[in-house]
This record gives structure tokens, sequence and C-alpha cells, in this order.
């Protein structure tokens, strides 16, 4: 086994363990915060980092041009899409009530979901009422 | 042959054990955008776990696989995201 062979075969592996190590910190943190937020950072870093470093080690491990192709681009797939999921789970986290960190001192948004959950309730009984005059 | 084996069968089991806080997860959480966040977890390990079988069983048609699951993994989380926060939007 010639050194750069070697050295290939150690940096892909190494990607290979930091990415699943990202897995189990998703993991452990879905297991022990104490809120959905929390959790939903945890899952969405460590998991979109997870899956890259991954998919590195797969192709320094077997690097020919048709698996860099497909990897890349899902590769890039990953970055974009995951982070974006993430941020709809959450934001719908938040329109759905659940509960914020016990420290929280400030939500403004709150108040101002609040205005346009009652401005569009406002809205919608404002037609049968236009229709009873 | 500068796959180590051994080494990515350990990793995969490891990766089956983060499964177990999914589940869990998905069965106790509070909320259900908990529920939700451990249904996204479970997609990222599936993507995860597609690769580095491609890896160990030198079938690398699979590849294919985790480009696919990464943009039906996006579609479910935003799908849950609507189904979490209902006709709200």
């Amino acid at each position: 086994m010639n050194a750069a062979v070697l050295v290939q075969s150690l940096v892909g592996h190494t990607a290979l363990v930091l990415g699943v190590g990202l897995f189990v910190i998703a993991a452990i943190g879905l297991l022990r915060f104490g809120d959905a937020y929390s959790r939903l950072a945890a899952t969405t870093k460590s998991g979109t980092l997870g899956v890259c470093l991954v998919l590195l080690g797969v192709l320094v491990l077997e690097p020919t041009w048709a698996h860099a192709v497909i990897l890349l681009v899902a590769i890039a797939l990953q970055l974009v899409t995951a982070p974006v999921g993430g941020f709809a789970l959450g934001r719908a986290a938040f329109r759905s009530d659940a509960p914020m960190p016990a420290g929280t001192a400030y939500d403004e948004l709150h108040e101002h979901v609040e205005r346009e959950r009652r401005s569009t309730e406002d809205g919608e009984s404002r037609v049968p009422a236009g229709e009873q005059e | 042959m500068i796959v180590n084996p051994a080494l990515l069968d350990a990793l995969l089991v490891v990766l089956a054990l983060t499964l177990l806080p999914a589940a869990w997860r998905g069965a106790t959480g509070p909320t259900e955008a908990d529920r939700a966040i451990g249904a996204d977890h479970a997609f990222f390990v599936f993507v995860a776990v597609v690769a580095l079988l491609a890896l160990r069983t030198d079938r690398y048609e699979i590849l294919d696989v985790v480009v696919v699951a990464t943009l039906v993994g996006f579609l479910s989380a935003v799908t849950l995201a609507r189904y979490i926060s209902r006709s709200r939007r």
C-alpha cells in the first residue's frame, strides 16, 4: 500500500466517522434538549453536515467520475434543501404554538402572528355579516 | 482494497442506533412538531445508510437513490410543516 492510497483511505474513513459522529450528536440532542426548537436545530444542523461528510467520504474512497457527479449533485441538493426544510418545520412549530424554552424573555413575533391570525379571522367573519345585510 | 469493511459495519450499526431516539421522539414527542423532527432525522439517517451500503456492498447503482432521497426528504419536510400548521400556513 503506497502513501497516496494510505492518505486516501485515512481521509475517506475520517470523513465517514465524523459524519456518523454528527448523527450521534443529533440523536443525543433529540433525546436531551427540552423544547422543539433546540431539537430542530440539533437535527437539521448535524443532519445536513453529517450527510455531506458521509457522501464526501464515499466519494474519496471510491473516486470515479460517475460517482463524483452523482455525489456532488446530492451534496449540493442536501446543502440547499435541508436548511430550507428545517426552517419550514421551525416556522410550522411556532405557528402551531409549540412551547418556547423556559428562559425566553421576549417573544415579539408571537404578537405579530396573533394579530395576523385575528385579522384573517375578522376577514372571514365579515363576509357572512355582509351577506346578512 | 482501501475500504475497511469492519469499520463500515460498525458505522452502519451506530447509524441504526441513532434511529432509536428518532423513533422515541416520534412516539412520545410532546408536540406534533417534535414528531416531524424525529421523522426528519430518520430521513437523514436513511440517506447516509444508503450511501454507506453502496460502499459496503460494492453496488454503486444505489447511489442514485441518494439523490432521489434528498429531494423526497425536502418534500416530506415541507409537507409535514404544512400539516403541522394546518390551514394557518
